[in-house]
């Protein structure tokens, strides 16, 4: 019997098995590197997390090191009180998207030994593309910024991408959170302009004002929340 | 393509005389975007090279059996999945890379150079030379990307490979890169440089 290749029947049968070969094959493909894929994606995070307290491990040395310099993590909520569950495991930018009253908010703390311990606080924004993201290493006092790391997922190359370079995050080192006790996040400001916040500020990227600006509202809103926090890192340091 | 052609020719035309980019101007955008350093436009042309090869023989082995109606949607289906592979794969064992290259992988889908050689070649050849076929336009696409890759790295960010390739001494006596060669209008520009060189070496492809 010849097999009639124009006819209805023959062409969704052909796809249908067409399409279920594929679907096999795919979800083999997943399966069997999904395992690597997160351990790729685990260490990125990582590297990024010590990249905020300027250390950056040397190849397949991420683990170890994040492991020796991370002492503790932890979830807290906007309230200050600590909750249940793994601070790496917590998607920031899903977070981000929740009302500011529900928020998870994770704590990476860092020990570096003689500098002491940082507080390292993930923050996720918009750029001008898309996302922004970042990591801020807070000293001890909850105040003082030690590092921080900003990265992007496709600003333009040479403009709004430069917040990745240290000649950016470097700028916020030393920086405060508080005055006086009031909470002003740092502020991203034009080359020679001044915020009227009261605060600290950064110039931003000359070229890539929008994600300089995304840079500033993501500092807003993402450290907003751990202002009871830090608040009480400031006071028991105070107390000292 | 009226006369039988050789397999060698089938291989080799591609680099040169019948390159994808810079003769039949397919896949420029891509070129474009993934060219501003040198190991992404490498990766980026292995990863064509792979997808290409593979379709071509995937499709030609069963092109007898394609419902003609259907056969773009086919084509895509297989272009497609082996797309999804080669991401996968850079994901697990490239991360860095694939991150560089983000969604650019995953347009190779949308590459025309692979919907163009599956219509041309492999629904009409046998599977050996469709292969040939496949490697050959894939090697074509990778020599353009590398060295309009190179030529953007050196000149924009005076590395290759992540790799200072201009001596210190010439910053020292006031060289500096041109930040414009990483922005994608120079890869355009670039390009048509090689065309334009391309096209006085061989004078048969110059339009009248």
């Amino acid at each position: 019997m010849k097999i009639n290749k124009q006819s209805n029947i023959y062409t969704y049968i052909y796809i249908i098995v067409l399409v279920t070969i594929v679907g096999a094959a795919l979800s083999l493909t997943y399966m069997s590197l999904k395992d690597k894929q997160q351990a790729n994606a685990d260490a990125e995070k990582m590297k990024q997390i010590l990249a905020s307290v300027h250390i950056i491990p040397k190849d397949g040395q991420v683990q170890t090191e994040y492991e020796h310099y991370i002492t503790d993590s932890f979830i807290i909520n906007p309230q200050g009180k600590r909750m249940e569950g793994d601070a790496f495991d917590v998607d920031v930018a899903t977070q981000v998207k929740e009302p500011v009253d529900s928020r998870l908010l994770p704590v990476y703390v860092c020990n570096l030994g003689k500098d002491g311990v940082k507080y390292i606080l993930p923050v996720y924004g918009a750029g001008l593309w898309g996302p922004i993201w970042g990591y801020i290493a807070v000293d001890a006092d909850g105040s003082t910024i030690y590092g921080t790391y900003f990265s992007h997922q496709g600003e333009t190359p040479g403009l709004g991408a430069e917040i990745q370079k240290p000649e950016f995050s470097n700028k916020f080192n030393g920086k405060h959170l508080f005055f006086d006790g009031r909470f002003i996040p740092v502020t991203v400001v034009k080359t020679g302009q001044k915020a009227n916040t009261g605060g600290d500020q950064v110039d931003g990227v000359t070229g890539g004002t929008i994600t300089s600006k995304g840079v500033s509202t993501m500092l807003d809103d993402c450290l907003t929340p751990y202002k009871p926090f830090l608040n009480s890192l400031n006071s028991t340091d105070n107390k000292k | 393509m009226a006369d039988k052609l050789t397999k060698r020719q089938i291989f080799f035309n591609p680099f040169s005389k019948n390159n994808p980019v810079i003769v039949q101007i397919l896949g420029i955008c891509s070129v474009l975007a993934v060219t501003a350093k040198l190991e992404p436009a490498i990766v980026m042309g292995a990863s064509v090279i792979m997808v290409l090869a593979f379709s071509n023989v995937i499709i030609s082995l069963i092109r007898a059996t394609i419902p003609t109606n259907i056969r773009i949607i086919v084509q895509l289906v297989v272009v497609a999945a082996l797309v999804v592979i080669v991401d996968q794969f850079l994901k697990a064992y490239a991360y860095d890379v694939s991150r560089q290259l983000s969604v650019f992988i995953g347009l190779i889908i949308t590459n025309c150079i692979l919907m163009g050689r599956l219509e041309a070649f492999a629904m009409s050849n046998a599977p050996w030379p469709s292969f040939l076929d496949g490697v050959g336009n894939g090697c074509g696409y990778a020599l353009i990307l590398v060295g309009v890759g190179s030529i953007r790295e050196l000149l924009g960010s005076g590395t290759l490979m992540g790799h200072q390739a201009i001596p210190q001494w010439a910053y020292e006596h006031g060289y500096a890169n041109n930040g414009l060669m990483i922005l994608p209008p120079m890869a355009l520009i670039v390009v048509a440089c090689i065309i334009w060189v391309h096209r006085y070496k061989h004078k048969d492809l110059q339009e009248k």
